[in-house]
């Protein structure tokens, strides 16, 4: 695993009908050989550090880890002192409204993308890659540059809104309105990526459909709900699939809490994967920690499982 | 007789419903550039305000008055900026040359050649796509601890590699091409490396272009992990270089501005170059 070249030349070695008149391989155990061989890197790779990672991880929330890196047994410890503990209970609250904020005004406004640009002219071109241009900025940019437009009073959001006669609003700084003003930078980061998934899932959609319906006297508005929406559903699943796991505990969640709140104010942005990364680098209760993460692991496998029922099966393709 | 009467009536509508449609095109043109330029002016605000002066900064004015490039002299001098950025294009090039390489591999694997347990191992590959490097922090880090990973390349670069994703877009698309462009090869006795070398990877090209593209961005705008496993400054990637100058110039909005726009500047110049590519490339990945 250490040394691609070294397995590659295996390979070679395996695979190469053999001249010199050793035993000559099958050609079944050709493939055989050179199929393991092919996938070996990437799948130990992965199984070291995403696999592994993720088993250690539920087994470390048994367990009370010092800063030395010492491992005590403690049994369901962790989950009793989560139960009790007041902070982990309000991280998952404001997950939840996270959650719950995010994911449809990301199905809407990507959907709505979409079908506004769905045609393909230049002008449509043009405009996609503008919707999609926060994406190719990292994070911590966002976040630093959402953070001085919503300085409080002479920000450029509370310029405008004074010149709107609006009061001036501490958009980062009021536990009232931080989390929507997080979830907001959200949609704007992410809105052009499942836009453009979106639109994937309507150019499958065949013209004559609408055409069909068109000359069937229906509307923009009933082909869209008899038409495009139902044979949306795959898309849909996997949009309503990946912006849930990212809302729960992608890195846009994670990266813009860091730079812009660190999960303030009064705890009001604090949100689980936040909250579990503070315990374990700042606290150094990576047991805690773990134990916080594998039950939003649980949560997550649920949601999956329940998206996977309500969308009758979710099936990634046709028919 | 009503056949014919309908006909009539159909194109005096026609009329009508052009007339109609100009007007809701026009309204969609409208709504469509005020979106998107709603979309980036955050962006080209940043670009004003890292040319602005400290008096100025907070300004509405969208073109400064007095430009000057005052907070980007300043942000390279007071930082090893060159140090970062190259850490950065460093880590992010080795990433995805090797990524592609491995994730090439697999996905030709998984596509074509036969072998027992190959639709298991798929599945647990596609599995590991759920699992966000936010959840198994402490764990990959505790990992990285253990073997001696900490305050590296190696340790920046060896976590990064691998990912699910890759690996199911090449093999979608490797299930595209013909089978018998392998099977002339195979025949003349080629192996099956070569055949991945001289016939698999040239015809592969476009795609691998396009995710070249994306990892790169992606490791180039990482944070997490970089944030996690680096405590030693001449290892920082350039997003924790930028955090860090941020806590420290807390309120010299104009110098952050500068060195954001420094780092955000590499990232969108390759979209607007290769923007094509990645429309498409993403816009194929939701459903298969």
């Amino acid at each position: 695993m250490r040394d691609p070249a070294a397995e590659i030349r295996k390979g070679v070695r395996a695979a190469a009908p053999s001249i010199e008149g050793g035993p000559r391989l099958s050609n079944r155990a050709r493939e055989r050989i050179a199929g393991y061989l092919f996938v070996a890197p990437d799948a130990i790779g992965l199984l070291i550090f995403v696999g592994g990672p993720m088993i250690l991880s539920l087994s470390l929330g048994f367990f009370s880890v010092s800063g030395f890196g010492e491992y005590a047994f403690v049994g369901l410890g962790n989950y009793r002192r989560m139960i009790a503990d007041p902070l982990f209970w309000r991280s998952l609250e404001v997950t939840i409204l996270y959650v719950v904020a995010l994911v449809p005004s990301l199905y809407v406004v990507g959907l709505g993308l979409a079908l506004l640009v769905q045609t393909n002219s230049r002008f449509n071109t043009v405009v996609r890659s503008l919707l999609f241009m926060p994406q190719t900025v990292s994070l911590v940019v966002v976040g630093l540059v959402w953070q001085v437009l919503l300085v409080d009073k002479i920000g450029l959001f509370n310029q405008f809104g004074a010149a709107l006669n609006l009061q001036s609003i501490s958009w980062l700084g009021d536990p009232r309105f931080a989390l929507f003003t997080v979830i907001g930078i959200s949609v704007w980061f992410l809105m052009g990526f499942y836009m453009l998934i979106f639109l994937g899932g309507l150019q499958d959609i065949p013209r004559e459909y609408y055409e069909a319906a068109r000359i069937d006297g229906a509307g923009p508005v009933q082909s869209f709900l008899k038409i495009t929406l139902p044979l949306l559903q795959p898309t849909s699943f996997f949009v309503l699939l990946v912006s849930t796991v990212a809302a729960v505990c992608g890195s846009q969640t994670f990266d813009l809490i860091y730079i812009m709140t660190k999960g303030g104010p009064a705890n009001s942005t604090s949100l689980a994967i936040f909250y579990i990364y503070q315990q374990a680098f700042l606290f150094n209760e990576y047991g805690y920690a773990a134990a916080m993460a594998s039950v939003l692991v649980v949560v997550l496998m649920a949601i999956t499982v329940l998206l996977f029922i309500l969308t009758r099966g979710g099936r990634f393709t046709y028919g | 007789m009503a056949e014919i009467a309908s006909r009539a009536e159909f194109s005096a509508d026609d009329a009508d419903e052009r007339r109609r449609l100009h007007v809701v095109r026009l309204v969609l043109y409208v709504v469509s550039s005020a979106l998107a330029f709603m979309t980036v002016a955050p962006l080209f605000y940043m670009l004003s305000m890292s040319l602005k002066q400290t008096n100025e900064v907070f300004g509405t004015n969208l073109v400064p008055h007095h430009p000057t490039l005052g907070n980007f002299v300043y942000v390279f001098t007071q930082v090893d900026f060159i140090r970062f950025l190259w850490n950065t294009f460093f880590v992010s090039a080795v990433v995805t040359v090797i990524a592609l390489i491995f994730h090439s591999m697999a996905g030709y694997a998984l596509a074509r050649l036969r072998f027992p347990g190959r639709d298991a191992i798929f599945l647990a590959m596609f599995a590991t796509f759920l699992i966000s490097q936010p959840v198994i922090i402490v764990p990959l880090f505790i990992l990285a601890r253990t073997l001696h990973l900490l305050d590296s390349y190696a340790g920046l670069i060896v976590p990064s590699i691998f990912n699910a994703f890759g690996i199911f877009l090449l093999r979608q698309f490797y299930l595209g091409i013909p089978r018998e462009l392998e099977e002339a090869a195979l025949i003349d006795g080629a192996s099956y490396f070569r055949i991945w070398r001289s016939i698999i990877l040239p015809l592969s090209r476009p795609i691998l272009s396009a995710l070249a593209i994306l990892f790169f961005l992606a490791n180039w705008n990482s944070f997490l992990w970089p944030l996690t496993i680096i405590s030693d400054q001449d290892l920082w990637m350039v997003q924790v270089a930028i955090a860090n100058f941020h806590q420290q110039y807390n309120g010299s909005w104009n110098y952050i501005m500068a060195a954001s726009t420094v780092v955000a500047l590499p990232t969108i110049v390759m979209f607007v170059i290769f923007q094509k590519r990645i429309v498409e490339s993403i816009k194929t990945s939701g459903v298969k």
